[in-house]
């Protein structure tokens, strides 16, 4: 080291489970590196019982998120948005590590990654609307139907697109009142890390979101057969087990997303509501009128 | 026959001076007390009563019930005229068909009473001596009640001077609307005392109370006030005696029953013209309060035109053909 | 009852208006074609008489009519006009209308259901579901997927025997008006009104191949489900049998939706419009014989108003008319099959040697066929299996609760999410507890009511999906960018 140059003081990278960043309960880590293979940095290799503790803390949130109002729950999530833009040039520099992007290309990502906070902050006082109504019956009763969260939901986030890919993924969750056990990409797992420290910052409660950085191959499985699942992404499973974990979910009857066929599309395209509605139930309510 | 106004009737106490069977004897302790356990009835769901009404409407009565139904409603049959044309002429022709309605047919039933105005009761008592036949009239400033109580009342002893041994009050639907319902309550306890030995059918006039918690509220203001009889309505407001009212009404007194071991009778009247709206109301008699009440000491059919179709369907059972309207009398 | 001279006589339905055939063979690209699987019978349970042998589709038959329906998407049905889908669906809705006797009456012959309720629910809401369904054939870019959706293509659909006909036109109707060609598999207990159906389709010239009904059992059902140019899996029925459809279909691209058990709370709290609460109930488990994925089978009643509510159930359950399922006075038919009833002794048994209190009231049951007495066991606790195994029979288990919270809980206290009921004449109060409930109909004072225009299905393990609704069509579409 040559002169006054300060020698920096290296981040932890840890789990996000529940509000806190625990270390995994097996304490096992593995190393990260960039698109070149430099190391980067060692993170928290989450086990099953880590995966375990998520979906308990997903469930133990999901009563006071889901009963928030929808408005709440949009500024919840734009306030997500406000904090990642004041990190922006950490998340920068840690996709363009990780993805090997250009800066531009890295930047062009992480706003498209912030932005898409704020397209889902302004879906959740909207969705009632759109996907609810009345339903005309033939008979003295008011009816209507309502979207509602499925519950928790466990998400394989893309193994590709670290950040963009992960926020496309489950902040649509988060937008529609579930919660959240989220399994990054194995082998970018930094921006996961970072965007759990902007949650804990955010107005996000604990438990809504749990971030799990650690193998999908692995977790997958256990998440599949978790009865206390309701819902699972299989965005990011790896090619050839996908299939194995869609059986696994049947045992429960979840919900399943199954991965994109072709590989992981362009999580800059519109995300149009293809990715709320399969994690909305639709609760229709009768009384009749009468005097 | 007259009758000294009381003045004291005309004076109100919030408290009732005649407590109703236990376990009731509580509740008329002060209008706020009434309010209360009239209040804390079990709502009835309009929809729901209805739809049920329906359903038992739907039962379907063949042959020899048919028989028993038609013969079993013709003897509950109130035949009534209650017109401002009436005259002695007119009751006394009515008087004739309640006691043999098929002229035809001597096996016919005779119906259970004859329903007049108070000052035709005379002419109704004469004509029916001897033959079981009930007279009944309409008093309490009938159809409306607009009176005060004391013409109310001599309105009632007037008819009884006059030969009804029953008396059909209407209740002040005013104070019903208003809330005063220990006022409604009172008026009925002072109707039943001047009734004496007549027997006492207390006139809801559902038509007018519009809704169903009223209907259950008002029949059990008129059975805890001492109320031989609960009756629909009047024949003169429409809706009259609609199937989900008379749901309603027979189950007040089945749960009036339970609970104070008393039986009320019920008599739904107006609107009802065919014998397979009378069918109807007896299976509804079957499956909400029982058997007890097919009978014409708990049940009546305050009507005029239904006599006539009971006959024409009789004529059909016995005769195998369907009949028309030359073969019933006019009234 | 004491006895009275006013017994209701025997009214029943005439059963000569319909004209069941010895045999029936599929009904495959617009022609009835013989099955090259094993025949079986097709029994009426109330008698336990051979209505008719119906042909069992084998592996190649399913083949033969999933290729009709592909030929039929491809060449007629996909590219027709949206409105003239449109008026063939409404083609259908009339002649059903027409024919609606008929149907109720082979319906209930069938599957032993009392007329009544075939006449008056099954039979006009089937009609019902295709009217509704016709109007939106030509309208679907207001559905919500975009301006362009567009049907999945063929269609395999897997329907139960407790509501045969109408079932099928929950799954039939959807599927065309968005422009998909159908495989229907019906129950194989009752297959004769969609037998009866197809003639609809010929009566309507509905184009071959668009409809294809190919009956018989399980196996059948599998290759429907597994054929691998079927893009599209629909099934009402278990749910363990949902599970294995959600298994088989697993890393295809197959969409699926499925339609499975409940065991639905039926909460009366104390405030509730009693007199009809106690129907509600009735309506709620002895509608269809209990026979009903939503079924009001566990009722939660507030402990203060318990014995009140159980002395008004039982004097009600007392005027229950159980019987010929043709008569129009029987309230309560027969068990759909001797499998069916075995269960739903077998279950009652069981909570009879838990400790729950088994009443049923003084009746006489047939002698031939296959009949449960109504049924209701008092004392039932959440641990109970009759309070968490679906019986799928006249069997009603009662709970009690203290408080709202206490309600609440108990019903969510299920793997199920089919359907709930509350009874309150307190507005804010029932809204509260429809909130909380997780459960995909909430029936707020009233219980068992249908509607084509209504979404309905599950939560949790009770299935996913909608039929009903323009949610219904979206089970059947794709949007332009999937």
């Amino acid at each position: 080291m040559i002169g006054n140059d300060r020698l920096a003081v290296r981040k932890t990278y840890k789990l996000y489970v529940n509000g806190a960043f625990p270390r995994s309960e097996s304490g096992r880590t593995y190393e990260v590196t960039d698109a070149k293979g430099h190391f980067l940095a060692n993170a928290a290799w989450a086990s099953r019982k880590d995966a375990r503790d998520a979906v308990v803390a997903a469930r133990g949130a999901f009563a006071k998120w889901s009963g928030a109002t929808a408005y709440n729950r949009g500024q919840v999530l734009y306030r997500v948005a406000e904090v990642m833009e004041g990190r922006h040039a950490q998340f920068c520099e840690e996709v363009a590590a990780g993805e090997g992007l250009s800066s531009s290309k890295a930047r062009a990502a992480v706003d498209a990654a912030i932005d898409r906070w704020v397209w889902y902050a302004g879906w959740t006082d909207k969705l009632g609307a759109v996907l609810g109504g009345s339903n005309p019956v033939a008979g003295p009763y008011f009816d209507f139907s309502l979207p509602e969260p499925t519950g928790v939901v466990a998400v394989l986030a893309p193994q590709q697109s670290s950040l963009l890919g992960l926020v496309s993924v489950f902040a649509p969750v988060l937008a529609t009142g579930n919660t959240a056990v989220v399994v990054s990409s194995k082998e970018r797992p930094l921006p996961a890390v970072t965007l759990g420290e902007v949650l804990a910052t955010s107005d996000v409660p604990g438990g809504v979101v749990n971030l799990l950085t650690g193998d999908a191959e692995e977790l997958g499985p256990w998440l599949a057969e978790h009865a206390d699942v309701d819902a699972i992404d299989l965005t990011g499973a790896p090619a050839g087990r996908a299939m194995e974990f869609e059986r696994e979910a049947a045992g429960t009857i979840k919900r399943v997303v199954r991965a994109p066929a072709g590989g992981e599309p362009d999580w800059a395209a519109d995300p149009g509501i293809t990715r709320m509605t399969p994690f909305l139930e639709t609760k229709t309510v009768w009384h009749p009128m009468g005097l | 026959m007259t009758h000294v106004l009381d003045p004291d009737a005309l004076s109100h106490d919030a408290r009732a001076l005649v407590a109703p069977l236990p376990p009731y004897d509580d509740v008329t302790r002060s209008d706020a007390a009434f309010r209360a356990f009239l209040h804390g009835l079990p709502g009835v769901d309009q929809v729901g009563a209805e739809a049920r009404a329906a359903q038992l409407g739907t039962r379907s009565i063949k042959t020899t019930s048919k028989a028993w139904a038609i013969d079993t409603a013709i003897s509950m049959v109130d035949l009534t005229t209650l017109e401002g044309a009436d005259t002695p002429g007119k009751v006394r022709s009515l008087a004739a068909k309640a006691k043999q309605p098929d002229p035809t047919d001597p096996t016919t039933p005779k119906v259970a009473a004859v329903c007049v105005y108070g000052d035709l009761a005379g002419v109704a008592r004469e004509a029916l001596q001897g033959t079981g036949i009930h007279v009944a009239a309409v008093a309490t400033a009938f159809p409306s009640g607009r009176a005060s109580k004391a013409v109310k009342l001599a309105d009632v002893r007037d008819a009884v001077d006059n030969g009804a041994d029953e008396i059909d009050m209407v209740i002040d639907r005013g104070a019903f609307l208003a809330g005063r319902y220990l006022d409604v309550y009172d008026e009925i306890v002072a109707v039943k005392e001047a009734c004496g030995d007549a027997h006492l059918k207390v006139i809801l006039e559902t038509g007018e109370l519009k809704t169903l918690d009223n209907v259950r509220r008002a029949s059990w203001i008129a059975m805890l006030a001492g109320g031989d009889f609960i009756k629909t309505s009047t024949g003169k407001i429409n809706p009259a005696a609609t199937l989900p009212v008379c749901l309603v009404m027979l189950e007040a007194v089945r749960d009036f029953r339970a609970a104070t071991g008393r039986q009320i009778g019920m008599k739904p009247a107006g609107g009802i013209r065919t014998t397979k709206d009378a069918i109807k109301h007896l299976v509804m008699i079957n499956e909400t309060v029982g058997p007890d009440w097919l009978d014409p000491d708990w049940f009546r059919f305050g009507a005029s035109s239904l006599l006539n179709d009971l006959l024409l369907q009789r004529q059909k059972l016995r005769t195998g053909h369907y009949s028309g309207p030359d073969y019933v009398t006019v009234d | 009852m004491t006895s009275t001279p006013f017994e209701y006589a025997p009214a029943p339905e005439s059963r000569s208006i319909v004209d069941i055939a010895p045999s029936y063979g599929l009904f495959i690209d617009g022609e009835f074609v013989d099955g090259t699987g094993e025949a079986f019978k097709s029994v009426n349970p109330a008698t336990e008489e051979v209505l008719s042998e119906v042909a069992s589709g084998s592996e190649a038959d399913v083949d033969r009519a999933v290729r009709a329906a592909r030929r039929a998407f491809e060449k007629t049905w996909g590219p027709m006009r949206p409105a003239d889908r449109g008026k063939y669906l409404f083609r259908i809705a009339r002649l059903l209308q027409e024919r609606a006797r008929e149907f109720a009456v082979l319906e209930s012959l069938d599957n032993g259901k009392p007329i009544r309720e075939s006449r008056d629910v099954d039979v006009p809401l089937a009609a019902a579901h295709f009217f509704y369904y016709a109007g939106w054939a030509d309208k679907l870019e207001h559905v919500g997927l975009g301006t362009q959706p567009r049907p999945l293509g063929v269609a395999g659909q897997v329907i139960p025997w407790n509501f045969p006909l109408l079932m099928l036109a929950w799954k039939v109707a959807p599927a065309l008006a968005a422009g998909n060609t159908v495989v229907l598999k019906p129950a194989e207990t009752t297959p004769l009104s969609a037998l009866l159906f197809a003639e609809i389709c010929r009566q309507a010239d509905l184009p071959a191949g668009v409809v294809n009904i190919v009956t018989g059992a399980g196996d059948t059902g599998r290759a429907v489900v597994e054929h691998p140019d079927v893009d599209k899996v629909a099934f009402t029925g278990s749910t363990d049998v949902g599970r294995s459809i959600a298994r088989a279909v697993a890393g295809t691209r197959k969409k699926l939706t499925l339609e499975l058990g409940g065991k639905a709370a039926n909460i009366v709290c104390d405030d509730a419009p009693i007199d009809q609460a106690v129907e509600g109930i009735v309506q709620g488990i002895f509608f269809n014989q209990g026979h009903v994925c939503c079924a009001g089978s566990r009722l939660l009643v507030q402990e203060s108003i318990h014995d009140e509510v159980i002395a008004s159930l039982q004097r009600r359950i007392g005027t229950l008319r159980v019987g010929d399922p043709l008569d129009k006075n029987t309230d309560i038919g027969a068990i759909n099959s001797a499998e069916q009833l075995a269960r739903i002794r077998e279950l009652s048994d069981i909570g009879e040697a838990e400790g729950a209190q088994r009443w049923q009231p003084a009746c006489e049951l047939p002698a031939k066929g296959f009949w449960y007495p109504p049924t209701v066991f008092t004392d039932v606790s959440p641990a109970h299996r009759i309070a968490r195994d679906e019986i799928f029979g006249p069997v009603l288990s009662v709970l009690t609760f203290r408080t709202p919270d206490e309600a609440v809980a108990k019903a969510n206290n299920t793997t199920y999410g089919l359907s709930a009921g509350i009874w309150s004449e307190k507005g804010s109060r029932i809204l509260k507890i429809a909130d909380q409930l997780r459960a995909g109909v909430v029936w707020a004072n009233t219980f068992n009511k249908f509607d084509p225009t209504s979404p309905f299905g599950g939560y949790k393990q009770s299935g996913y999906g909608r039929e009903g609704g323009r949610h219904g069509l979206a089970a059947y579409l794709k949007g332009a960018d999937q």
